[in-house]
């Protein structure tokens, strides 16, 4: 019931049916307003559940917002704004809200208590994971995602202030005109739509006037501040190390189609002041959890906040003088107060409307809501008729951030709650109501006290005034758990109730841990915000332990709920990771060339041509103009690495096995390179450009890590080393011209001829290229007479397509990543599929690569007999016998009369290719003592696809052994 | 005579405008890497302000004038906009086709940048002639303040393309609030 | 968690790559024997307090930096340029 007309209205749905609310207000209020009071079902009963808060602390009505693919689950509907067409859904029953089937739960817990499922479901074992666990997610639950993916739009950033300022009640609002006022960089983040938390909320006047005008007042005033920044709609969620918070921005507004939702912050502040007010906690009394009872806060909120009121004969149950003004507000609001019921005998209420002390609710009824209620008072019983109880158990301040970082609260008892430890997160310190300090006046006066604290700190001068207001005593007797009969629920998101914890103590989970793992209480999306500190005073009873004693569990980020889209925002599709293409990217897509992945670059896989059908037929094309005529590859995507230097020489013999202080300027040499535990790490070439320059290249794969291990060398293991390391892979395009008309393709681009005395196998050097300065290199990774010719990348799209058309007209061509392979394991190439991480320089048959001249990385390591041992799995070529379907990569090998089982196993393929230069299916892999086995003909077995063959081993170079190709 | 024809890494990319950001690509002509050997540093400072007017940067800082721009690069590695001749200081590397740089101006561009990058550049803190080595989404780039509300990034220019998107989806979104 | 870098001052964690213990400072000589390789390679020391290790600012300015941290607290009281540091 809307207590006034509001001026303007939008309408929404809930289930499909049309309502009307006021733009902003949460849904919860306009469903009230309409008089909906049944919005969910419980999480393991499915009993009928109402709204119980007017925060993001809500545990019964979670709802799904959209359909499709944009349906987002478990909303609470306490924080959703109303907005025009918004679609609202009712979750976890079915067919309907009203009438759930699934109800029947609610009948059969007496059998479903706590550890039900532990002690039910324990055997036949495998039934667990096929039929119960399956059967159980069904029955019990919250919302469900659509399986679809979602192209809503999410944000991440970043901000930094000197200040953050949690939460904007009074004590957060007063926390930030000090710091502001005195100069301070703020950042005041409140989760609400509007600041200032119960000022808009509690009748009650700051500086002789409404606090509603005093906080609009303030924030006026902080808005005209540039050095403070306001975020309301944004929940700090977590406090992490070094002054890091994340914090998730509901962002305002519509939803539409572009505009993101959400926004999650990682917020570096030097200093923080928690001003996060507290919660209330609700009382355990039988069937407590009808829809119609809810918190007499949220109650006044409501009312207060946003002129709807929750019933029209409203009860209240408290245990604290703060529930007293809930029927205040309502007499003044004109809503009918049916009782207030206080546990307390020794209250005084004045009011027109009855009041019984030494009372308590104990019993409840209504269906679907709240019709009547029962209580004890006098030594007998009463019944009210009431369609509205707002029950008060007293305030337990939000202390969760303060404890994130591993830190436990500190029981206070003149509160009876926890209040923050100081000191638990470094550079926090708390203000206000989550402090402990409940009167309006000891807010604003901490809040001001303690942002002056922090802003000296800062080196500021702050000044202090603090405005009159409400200083009333929060007096409380603690109250948990009503005695007497029924179900009194204390986590009502995860449907635990005072017999569930007892039962727990009962069987010996005594440790509050082990009890919230036993009854799952706190462990719903909302934690256990409201339910905690009761669930432990229960347990603390139930083992005759203090509260102090019994502790709290850990309290872990985030303090709400955070979608898995915040937090990986942007990082979908072309967000995911960046891309790193060539400069002749754009030429081998015309051509049709499907891309892969090769790390973060996209190289083409092949060329395809007019009548190709299978990408076998191109790739054996592509192979032949390499070994027939010539071919022409992209290879930019090797790591190049600049040294220059005095001590360029001595870092290249410390790096690589081989040594390349011995190397001749214009001569480049292959090298290997060891991890320090003696396995290898890479492999490349490197040319030495000058007495002091050189430039490694390195594989695709592992250019970064080669980078970072060369600045390790540099800058931890041998800072002596007197060179400098510089990535020039982006500098230059360079392409490999490989096949028998390499020289005469080149020779019709480069302003000056080559011939072969010059620029014999392994040269290098400058050179000239359609009048632009390139560099040159003779190296095959195809083991034909080639080169690589590198011009800087603003030419690498135009020099690209100048080779490729040039070699088509030698009847050759491009060829892409399947030729380049083939290519290579025709003649026993390794790449990362072979020096996987796990193979040494024995293994692969290059041993004697490592020089006994000199120190380098991986030496010593290397010579560890196990490295060396002859039983180990060495490289060999594998060549298909009889007749081959397929060679797979990844098969083990077995003796040919072994079966095909672990124990058995004699080594595995790693990389495969059929070889159209040899006309059979080859593979290279790694063989128990494979150097001495060639010859020998073994079983491949490929468990994972089903595949059998038998191979016959060889040496690895399956093709020009004596290299006569290349050299020539 | 054939002749190889230059292509920008932004090429095709750039000029674009999203709401009130405006990105555009800048082109240098030289860049060199200047990496000053060990103590080196000094002479290499000196023998560059007799060349260009322009000795070496303290780290975080850009400095310019009309004929070059020395920007510091990271530990012990500056980028010249300039030739430069160093034998024996340096270790001096051509980067002038290494990098996409791009401009980033407009009302608001510090939102669409803290989107992205995970460094404090308020004004306060990151002022003009102030530049990083930092990250860009998942990319490692430099960044350099170039006016009170203009930025520029260096990028690797195989990213370019995602340089520009990852603003663009950014600066998108802002505009949309 | 934010690391200062002596070059470029604090920054997220994200822009290091973190490589283990900072042992690596004092690599043994090629003859030291097997237990001091294994030492070197393998064994590590896993403190509930004071711990010195060795952070690249791989996505930053490219210094290798030595940071003494506590593991129970984790503060970070100290780093340095590796390149700099006394051995």
């Amino acid at each position: 019931m809307r207590l006034q007309d509001p001026q303007s209205t939008v309408s929404f749905t809930f289930d499909g049916r049309r309502y009307r609310g006021v733009p902003g207000e949460p849904v919860a209020a306009a469903l009230l307003a309409a008089g909906v009071r049944l919005v969910a079902r419980s999480f393991k009963y499915h009993r009928p559940r109402g709204i119980m808060s007017a925060g993001s602390e809500e545990q019964n009505a979670l709802v799904t917002v959209g359909r499709g693919p944009q349906a987002e689950p478990n909303v609470r509907a306490t924080v959703l704004e109303v907005s025009e067409g918004l679609e609202v859904f009712s979750q976890n029953a079915w067919p309907s809200l009203k009438h759930d089937a699934m109800a029947v739960n609610d009948l059969m817990s007496p059998f479903l208590g706590a550890g039900f499922y532990y002690k039910t479901f324990m055997w036949p074992k495998p039934f667990w994971e096929k039929l119960y666990e399956p059967v159980i997610r069904r029955a019990a639950g919250l919302g469900g995602l659509s399986g679809k993916a979602n192209q809503d739009r999410y944000e991440k950033a970043f901000a930094f202030c000197d200040v953050l300022i949690i939460g904007a009640g009074p004590a957060g609002l007063m926390a930030a005109l000090t710091a502001g006022r005195a100069g301070a960089d703020v950042i005041l983040a409140d989760e609400d739509t509007a600041m200032g938390g119960r000022l808009l909320r509690e009748v009650e006047d700051v500086d002789g006037q409404p606090g509603p005008d005093w906080a609009a007042e303030t924030i006026a005033a902080l808005s005209a501040m540039d050095n403070v920044r306001l975020m309301t709609r944004t929940t700090v969620t977590g406090a992490y190390d070094q002054g890091t918070y994340g914090a998730l921005e509901r962002i305002a507004g519509l939803r539409r189609a572009g505009k993101p939702l959400e926004c999650f912050w990682r917020i570096v502040a030097k200093r923080s002041i928690l001003c996060a007010g507290a919660l209330e906690r609700p009382i355990a009394f039988p069937n407590n959890d009808r829809p119609g009872i809810m918190m007499a806060s949220a109650v006044r909120s409501y009312v207060n906040r946003w002129g709807v009121a929750p019933g029209k004969a409203v009860t209240i149950f408290g245990n604290n003088d703060d529930a007293h003004r809930t029927a205040r507000d309502l007499v003044a609001a004109g809503v009918k107060v049916a009782a207030l019921v206080d546990c307390r005998d020794d209250v005084q209420v004045d009011g027109d409307f009855p009041v019984y002390t030494g009372a308590q609710v104990v019993a409840t009824k209504g269906r679907r809501a709240l019709e009547r209620i029962t209580i004890s008072h006098a030594g007998g019983t009463r019944d009210i008729r009431t369609d509205c109880l707002a029950m008060s158990g007293g305030w337990n301040p939000t202390v969760h951030l303060t404890c994130q970082m591993n830190g436990r609260p500190t029981w206070q008892a003149d509160i009876a709650s926890f209040v923050p430890t100081p000191g638990n997160v470094p550079g926090m310190v708390t203000a206000g109501a989550c402090n402990g300090a409940f009167s309006t006046a000891a807010c604003l006066k901490e809040g001001a006290e303690v942002a002056a604290e922090v802003a000296t700190g800062l080196g500021l001068k702050p000044k202090v005034t603090v405005p009159s207001a409400d200083d009333s005593a929060y007096r409380i007797s603690p109250l948990w758990a009503v005695p007497g009969q029924g179900r009194k629920w204390i986590d009502f998101q995860n449907d635990v109730h005072v017999k569930d914890i007892k039962l727990a103590a009962q069987e010996n989970f005594r440790s509050v841990e082990h009890m919230k793992r036993y009854t799952t209480q706190g462990m719903a999306p909302d934690q256990g915000k409201s339910s905690n500190v009761v669930a432990l005073a229960v347990l603390a009873d139930a083992t005759g332990r203090g509260i102090p004693e019994t502790g709290t569990t850990t309290f872990r980020p985030p303090f709400v709920p955070v979608s898995i889209a915040a937090m990986g925002a942007g990082s979908q599709g072309k967000g995911f990771a960046p891309e790193r293409l060539t400069t002749s990217h754009c030429a081998s897509v015309a051509r049709g060339a499907p891309m892969i992945e090769a790390g973060l670059w996209y190289r083409p896989s092949y060329f395809p041509q007019q009548g190709e059908t299978h990408w076998r037929q191109s790739c054996d094309r592509e192979v032949r103009y390499v070994r027939n005529a010539v071919g022409v590859c992209d290879v930019s995507t090797l790591g190049k690495i600049d040294i220059q230097g005095p001590g360029a020489a001595a870092l290249l013999d410390f790096v690589y096995t081989n040594t390349f202080s011995t190397l001749k300027v214009g001569r480049t040499r292959y090298g290997l390179m060891l991890r320090e535990d003696g396995h290898v790490m890479d492999d490349g070439t490197t040319a030495r450009l000058g007495e002091q320059h050189y430039v490694m290249t390195t594989t695709t794969a592992a250019a970064a890590q080669v980078m970072r291990h060369l600045e390790f060398t540099l800058q931890v293991l041998r800072p002596d080393l007197n060179a400098r390391i510089m990535s020039v892979t982006e500098q230059w395009a360079q392409f490999a011209v490989a096949g028998p008309r390499s020289r005469d393709l080149l020779n019709s681009v480069l302003d000056d001829q080559i011939v072969d005395a010059d620029w014999p196998f392994m040269a290098c050097g400058a050179v000239d290229v359609a009048g632009v300065q390139g560099r040159l290199f003779r190296i095959s990774f195809s083991g034909e007479h080639a080169y690589e010719l590198a011009v800087p990348a603003r030419y690498g799209d135009s020099l690209f397509r100048l080779l490729t058309a040039q070699a088509e007209s030698y009847g050759g061509g491009a060829y892409g990543m399947e030729a380049l392979n083939v290519l290579r394991i025709e003649k026993g190439f390794t790449t990362h599929a072979e020096i996987h991480g796990r193979t040494t320089a024995f293994d692969i048959g290059m041993d004697r690569m490592i020089s006994r001249k000199k120190d380098c990385i991986g030496r010593t390591a290397a010579a560890r007999p196990g490295l060396i041992d002859d039983d180990r799995e060495q490289l060999v070529g594998l060549k298909a016998v009889g007749a081959v379907k397929q060679l797979t990569a990844g098969a083990h090998l077995f003796a040919q009369d072994a079966a095909p089982e672990r124990v058995n196993g004699q080594g595995y393929t790693t990389s495969v290719a059929y070889s159209p230069t040899l006309q059979t299916g080859l593979a290279l892999g790694f063989l128990k003592r494979g150097s001495a086995r060639h010859g020998e003909v073994l079983r491949m077995v490929d468990h994972l696809r089903q595949i059998e063959a038998m191979v016959e081993v060889c040496d690895p170079v399956f093709f020009d052994p004596e290299g006569g190709r290349a050299r020539g | 005579m054939v002749k190889l024809l230059s292509r920008s890494p932004c090429a095709d990319l750039l000029p674009c405008t999203v709401g009130t950001i405006t990105m555009s690509e800048v082109l240098l002509d030289r860049v060199m890497s200047v990496a000053p050997f060990a103590g080196q540093a000094k002479p290499t400072s000196a023998a560059l302000k007799d060349q260009i007017g322009l000795g070496l940067s303290a780290p975080g800082r850009a400095v310019s004038n009309r004929r070059a721009r020395v920007v510091w690069a990271g530990q012990r590695m500056w980028l010249v906009a300039a030739d430069v001749s160093l034998d024996g200081l340096a270790a001096v590397t051509d980067q002038s086709d290494a990098w996409a740089i791009l401009r980033i101006e407009g009302e608001g561009v510090e939102d669409v940048l803290a989107r992205l990058v995970p460094i404090d550049l308020r004004a306060s803190t990151f002022k003009g002639g102030h530049t990083a080595r930092t990250m860009l989404g998942h990319m490692s780039v430099g960044i350099t303040r170039v006016g009170a509300q203009a930025f520029e990034f260096m990028a690797m220019r195989s990213m370019a393309a995602t340089l520009v998107h990852d603003l663009q989806v950014a600066a998108e979104n802002i505009a949309a609030r | 968690m934010r690391i200062t870098c002596p070059n470029c001052g604090e920054r997220d964690r994200r822009e290091f790559y973190y490589q283990g213990d900072a042992l690596a400072l004092t690599r043994p000589a090629p003859d030291a024997g097997p237990h001091a390789w294994d030492d070197y390679l393998h064994n590590r020391d896993n403190p509930a307090g004071d711990t010195q290790d060795l952070w690249f600012h791989e996505a930053g300015c490219g210094a290798w930096i030595v940071v003494n941290r506590n593991t129970v607290t984790h503060a970070i009281d100290d780093t340095r340029l590796a390149a700099t540091v006394k051995r």
